[in-house]
């Protein structure tokens, strides 16, 4: 019996530690990136850290410039692209998979869809600088196809494994009285998918998609070898373009310990962090919402 | 029968390898009310959900025989099965309401058929509301949440989605049966209301529904059409030994 008692609470220990250390971590790299980015701002005027488009760390005959305006845009883009192209795409694939395909496709293509998600980013990358690269400087008639557009096209790439998969989960949870009551009233499979199940799903969706999007913007090697590394404030998608997290990789490694620009690459950090967060939190506020709703 | 609205004949009904319905054979006349009634598993659910093809959804099903809905056969090769449904409308055991407000759910059926006149809608969600003795409970209400009802006013309101279709026949599969007495009751009183325009198909688990609010009643047992006669009949003098033990509580 007191045995018993004893191994209960070993467990309960064990995992309450394994919780505790999650948070621990997160709060620990949140510190770390406070800690070190604190510096740069003694120096960077916040204003022209987060407003002005100029980044050169490195000039020598004039002051050195720290705004991450033009990378923040640039980040923006991408992953707003990379959505624009993803949730369509994503929401038909979840829908067909959810109410049209039978069940022997689903089974075999679903796995496909997740096993999307675990392909390397650099790969993903790659094909960006082989494949999709060349394709978009052929159709629009550009020196070189490394811009914007082609990291928004591998993002949603990217992205597309969890918005498929989360989506349609979210419309297989939608109750079938919803879908017989539609289908009693006279209405066809698709308007009961698009009037009805959508809708109902709709917060499943949309934290799909948020997920997607925290993904794309916290990517960086899929950007950083295809949308052409050139820091200044872009114009349009077929511009090239560098993003925060490719700032981040680039920099990193050949920057001079404990300088301003090894601490504003922190603060890029922690804006990184801030807005994957937020976009997180938001998208677990939606999905519990609607969890709530479905009950 | 005369103004039969609906003639089944030696109508099966197969779940992949088994057959839930028998060479059933029935008429259903119009503007009554006709119950079915039958121990669990019967296959009167089945049925019911026969004459609005709502079990076509369900893979592996298969129906033989016919339903001459005004002399066509509903199982015909070229019937639009969503035409079908608007006119054989359906309330379902559990109620369920979308989650829409309350106007939305009553317009819906009207907006799938591509109606956008803002005023006809407007009208025809009030009078279907009116007619499934709603509207005075809920007119304060209709843009909140259907959820937001009690039990009682979902299956109501679900009655009154059925009708802002104007459907010419009301199938409904134990209406009651997840509701207190106060609300079965102001169901009943409504199905009494809807007869006059309606054909109305009500499969109960409860016999004293059956008793009180159908004018014909159907005995179903194991698939098979064991009795149907007027509802007084069935319940006073039934011809057959096993409505008689089914109707006295000796099994069921």
């Amino acid at each position: 019996m007191a045995r018993h008692a004893h191994k209960e609470k070993l467990i309960h220990g064990l995992f309450l530690l394994n919780g505790l250390l999650v948070v621990f971590l997160l709060a620990g790299i949140f510190a770390v990136l406070v800690k070190t980015s604190i510096p740069a701002f003694r120096e960077i005027p916040l204003g022209q850290f987060l407003f002005s488009s100029v980044w050169n760390p490195t000039a020598t005959f004039t002051k050195p410039s720290y705004g991450i305006l033009a990378m923040l845009v640039s980040t923006f883009m991408v992953s707003v692209g990379a959505l624009a192209i993803a949730i369509p795409i994503g929401v038909g694939a979840a829908a067909y998979l959810s109410d049209v395909a039978n069940r022997h496709v689903r089974e075999i293509a679903k796995p496909i869809v997740e096993i999307l998600a675990g392909i390397p980013s650099v790969v993903i990358g790659f094909l960006g600088i082989v494949l999709v690269g060349p394709m978009i400087a052929r159709i629009f008639g550009l020196p070189n196809g490394l811009n914007a557009l082609n990291g928004a096209i591998l993002l949603a790439v990217m992205a597309l494994p969890t918005i498929v998969s989360l989506s349609e989960d979210a419309l297989k949870s939608v109750p079938r009285s919803f879908q017989e009551a539609s289908l009693a009233l006279g209405a066809t499979h698709w308007q009961t998918l698009v009037k009805v199940k959508i809708p109902a799903a709709l917060s499943g969706i949309i934290a799909a998609c948020m997920l997607g999007m925290g993904r794309a913007v916290g990517e960086t090697m899929t950007v950083l070898m295809a949308t052409g590394c050139s820091i200044k404030m872009p114009a349009s998608f077929l511009d090239s373009v560098q993003t925060m997290t490719a700032t981040i990789a680039i920099e990193l490694g050949e920057v001079p310990y404990n300088t301003t620009h090894y601490y504003a690459l922190f603060g890029i950090g922690l804006v990184l962090f801030i807005i994957t967060f937020f976009v997180n939190m938001a998208s677990d506020i939606i999905l519990h919402k609607y969890q709530r709703v479905m009950k | 029968m005369k103004n039969a609205k609906i003639n089944v004949s030696k109508f099966n009904f197969y779940y992949g390898d088994s057959r839930v319905l028998k060479d059933i054979t029935i008429d259903i006349p119009e503007n009554r009310v006709t119950g079915i009634i039958g121990p669990s598993g019967c296959g009167k659910s089945t049925f019911l959900r026969s004459l609005n093809r709502m079990n076509d959804v369900i893979l592996g099903s298969r129906a033989e025989g016919s339903v001459m809905l005004d002399g066509r056969d509903i199982y015909g090769r070229d019937v639009d099965v969503a035409g079908l449904r608007r006119k054989v409308g359906m309330v379902f055991q559990k109620s369920n309401p979308f989650p829409k407000s309350v106007f939305e759910n009553v317009a819906y059926g009207l907006r799938i058929d591509g109606i956008k006149d803002k005023y006809f809608i407007e009208e025809r969600v009030e009078r279907s509301l009116r007619d499934a003795a709603l509207w005075s409970e809920v007119k304060d209400r209709l843009r909140d949440n259907a959820f937001e009802l009690s039990g009682g006013q979902q299956q109501r309101l679900c009655i009154a989605r059925a009708l802002a279709i104007e459907p010419e026949i009301l199938l409904m599969d134990e209406p009651a049966s997840a509701l207190d007495p106060t609300a079965t009751l102001k169901i009943e009183e409504l199905i009494q209301e809807l007869k006059k325009k309606y054909t109305i198909i009500i499969v109960t688990h409860n016999m004293q529904q059956a008793a009180r609010v159908s004018d014909l009643t159907a005995f179903f047992m194991l698939g098979e059409l064991v009795e149907y006669d007027i509802t007084s009949i069935i319940f006073t003098k039934p011809s057959k030994k096993l409505t008689e033990d089914y109707i006295t509580g000796r099994f069921g």
